[in-house]
């Protein structure tokens, strides 16, 4: 920016990245994730290529990659070489980019990457060529490594050979419930089909405060592709499916480039790696609907109808889309998959803890200092990933609750939060692992009300296909919505845990199923905040506005 | 077809493969109460009902959707299944105006022969007495929203048996509403070939056929040939 306050005139934006002819001795990684690029990243790229030219340095380059994780300080530029990022590196701050441009020739500065929390505490599987490689550049990704996992798999190894390795691989499903991927793939691969199957891989994340999948799809998109092609080889599928949501214009663009240039590359289309195995691959994008997260709604919606979700069996593993065996996994799960395929199950089974091996990506979000994209090994306490690697809480705020598995998820208090993070201790604490959104809360939150919250997204989000997701997560709405207004009385209380346990046992699908356990966890672990909103009145929080009783009685919304 | 024999109620039954809990509970004599499903259409299992408790089974499932297994151990009637399925008819008598003094299917209506069956006395939940429409477009007929319970049955007779697909659902939530084609009034409907087929599986009195008042809508589902009548009655 020239001037403060004066708009950028619109110019040609560069599109290749400054690549010296000779040896590289520093690049620069400026992140064009949606975080970075929603603070002008783009700016910032043709800043620096600007300085780095003016300046003579003809061994560096700088180069657009996806996420670099700490996204609440970005925009963020790596300098892999010096192992060092540079944060809050904004388009119009000129000490700030020549900062980067000093790195690059060879001064100091920035945050060392090696001895900071929020980085070395990381294992990086999924994530690994995040931030590495430029998403739009198949090159880059074959550059690192990518697609040797599918071609060894269709050139050296059998289908049951790649079925093998991700069964002995431990790997579970990462879009919530953690079902074995091994044993879902094998299911698939199992089931006869005369006139083909399908790979889905489903990218309609939707949990509030969650980024994984979008993440992912935006830094490394051939990955998940690569991924996708493996499964189809395993399972006996040439057609692949993948659904996002219409929310993250980015990732569908990088996706459709990334499947236009590995096409182009005869990476993915007819007899990949010169094999008699094909594969392609397809977009589909969502319309809005958090339900077609729910892989029959999402089928549904592929086929072209409402995204509606059917009573489960038959599984989409036996009668999936168009009623052919469908494999559907995450985007995490088959991000995953290559580098099972290329360092083999041992490696990866020997991350992670218990029946939870490997890694997961979990979206940090809330009162945290380092809000972003990490990842780390499954069995990490709470305490680790909100205080180490998260930074704890800014200001200095006193932590209260930290909420995982989005609206089917529950609120964790701080009695737990040296308890594992892995599916099992998860579930038994009333919650679940979900997609991997984790909000950290402090003390200026009202429990009832962060229920209140959730609830309020069922409802909304309910398909309306089943009386007790549909009429049901309405009514404990509003029941909510009297405790926190200070209308509610203790019948009223006993009266939304009745119907909790209703709508959970006998909802069609997992939404509806789920919807309880924001109020049941709340009520599990906060109880007394809900007794103070009703015995005494008052929100401890100090966040509901509290209704006078007096006027209440009188307009006869509370007997007493 | 092989035969599968198991336990229902603590009898013990026999089915062919691929029939459904419900199916062979009825050919029993067992009765698992229902409203969205209706014999000759496709099951959705969307009321929830009819869920039945499975041994082994952590969750309770649908028995119209359920096929039968060999050694399958179903309870249909529990104490739990009975207060749940009086949650799911008050869910619905609290989530529209189900006004029975002054509706077309008072005595002729299948919510209201629920309530009676499964003993529901009272609403413990408020009312949530949304605005809904009723629609009087169409020549011979008319849909009165407050009423509906979003069973489908209209939209899978339509689909299914007339094959016309005029009726579909809209919106999300309690917010769902019937539509007749991409939601233009009933009476400007070019699919709509005015079969009342619709009228005839409506379990409530959503949809009417014009000219009758109070409590005369008695249904005459035998004249739909397509529609097996189960045991005398249509359910």
């Amino acid at each position: 920016m020239s001037e403060a306050g004066t708009p950028t005139p619109a110019r040609r934006r560069r599109q290749e990245p400054l690549i010296p002819d000779g040896p590289v001795r520093a690049s620069a990684h400026v992140c064009m994730a949606a975080g970075c690029l929603s603070m002008q990243a783009d700016t910032v790229f043709d800043s620096l290529c600007e300085r780095v030219t003016a300046r003579g340095l003809t061994d560096v380059a700088v180069k657009r990659v996806g996420c670099l994780g700490l996204c609440a300080a970005g925009p963020l530029v790596a300098v892999p070489q010096k192992g060092r990022i540079y944060d809050h590196v904004a388009a119009d701050d000129e000490a700030a980019l020549d900062g980067v441009v000093d790195g690059l020739a060879g001064g100091e500065g920035g945050r060392p990457t090696a001895t900071d929390p929020f980085f070395s505490h990381q294992v990086k599987v999924v994530l690994e060529h995040c931030g590495q490689i430029d998403p739009e550049r198949v090159e880059d990704y074959v550059a690192v490594g990518g697609y040797e996992a599918l071609t060894k798999a269709v050139t050296t190894m059998t289908p049951a050979e790649v079925l093998g390795e991700v069964t002995r691989s431990g790997i579970r499903g990462r879009g919530g419930a953690g079902y074995p991927t091994g044993l879902k793939w094998t299911t698939v691969a199992k089931t006869d089909s005369a006139d083909g199957k399908y790979v889905v891989c489903n990218g309609d994340e939707g949990d509030p405060g969650a980024f994984m999948d979008r993440s992912v799809l935006e830094s490394s998109p051939q990955q998940v592709l690569e991924g996708m092609a493996i499964a189809g080889y395993a399972v006996g599928a040439n057609h692949g499916y993948v659904y996002v949501r219409a929310e993250y214009p980015l990732a569908v663009k990088r996706l459709t480039t990334a499947i236009r240039q590995a096409e182009h590359a005869g990476l993915l289309g007819p007899r990949i790696a010169d094999s008699s195995f094909s594969f392609d691959v397809e977009i589909r994008i969502g319309a809005g609907a958090f339900v077609c997260g729910e892989e029959t709604a999402l089928i549904a919606s592929i086929e072209g109808g409402r995204g509606t979700p059917r009573p489960r069996p038959p599984y989409p593993a036996a009668s999936g889309l168009w009623g052919k065996p469908t494999l559907i996994n995450n985007v995490e799960t088959l991000a995953s998959i290559p580098t099972i395929i290329n360092r083999g199950a041992e490696w990866y089974s020997a991350i992670g803890s218990g029946k939870s091996l490997g890694t997961k990506v979990f979206a940090l979000a809330g009162s945290v200092v380092n809000t972003g994209l990490i990842e780390v090994p499954l069995g990490l306490t709470l305490r680790e990933i909100v205080f180490d690697i998260g930074g704890g809480l800014p200001g200095g705020g006193k932590f209260k609750a930290v909420q995982t598995g989005g609206p089917s998820g529950g609120c964790m208090p701080e009695s737990l939060l040296d308890m594992s993070v892995d599916y099992e201790s998860l579930a038994q604490a009333g919650s679940i692992m979900g997609s991997g959104g984790m909000i950290v809360m402090d003390d200026g939150t009202c429990m009832v009300d962060v229920a209140k919250f959730f609830m309020d997204f069922c409802r909304e989000e309910s398909c309306g296909k089943c009386v007790p997701c549909r009429v049901g997560t309405t009514q404990m709405y509003r029941l909510l919505d009297r405790i926190t207004r200070g209308l509610a009385s203790r019948d009223e209380l006993a009266e939304l845990e009745s119907l909790a346990g209703m709508v959970r046992d006998t909802s069609l699908c997992g939404l509806g199923q789920g919807s309880p356990n924001p109020v049941v966890s709340t009520l599990r672990y906060f109880r007394d905040e809900y007794m103070a909103h009703i015995d005494d009145h008052v929100c401890p929080a100090g966040v509901c506005k509290m209704e006078p009783r007096e006027a209440a009685v009188a307009a006869g919304e509370v007997a007493r | 077809m092989s035969v599968l024999t198991l336990t229902i109620e603590g009898r013990d039954v026999a089915g062919q493969t691929g029939h459904t809990i419900l199916q062979v509970a009825r050919e029993n004599g067992i009765e698992i109460p229902t409203l969205c499903h209706l014999q000759g259409l496709s099951d959705v299992g969307a009321c929830r009902l009819c869920v039945v408790e499975v041994e082994g089974q952590r969750k309770l499932l649908p028995a119209c959707v359920t096929a039968i297994d060999e050694g399958m151990n179903v309870t249909v009637n529990s104490e739990r299944l009975a207060a749940y399925r009086r949650r799911v008819i008050e869910l619905l008598f609290t989530e529209r105006n189900h006004v029975c003094s002054v509706c077309v299917a008072d005595r002729n209506c299948r919510l209201q022969d629920l309530a009676v069956e499964l003993g529901l006395t009272h609403f413990d939940l408020p009312l949530l007495s949304p605005q809904a429409s009723v629609d009087a477009t169409h020549e011979r007929f008319g849909i009165d929203h407050n009423r509906c319970v979003l069973c489908t049955r209209c939209v899978r007779v339509c689909d299914e048996i007339e094959g016309a697909h005029t009726w579909d659902v809209m919106g999300r939530g309690t917010e769902a509403r019937l539509i007749t084609d991409l939601g233009t009034p009933w009476g400007d409907s070019k699919t709509c070939t005015s079969c009342g087929k619709c009228v005839q599986v409506c379990p409530t009195g959503a949809l009417f056929e014009k000219g009758r008042s109070v409590a005369e809508a008695r249904r005459r589902r035998p004249y739909l040939p397509y529609l097996v009548v189960h045991e005398g009655r249509t359910r």
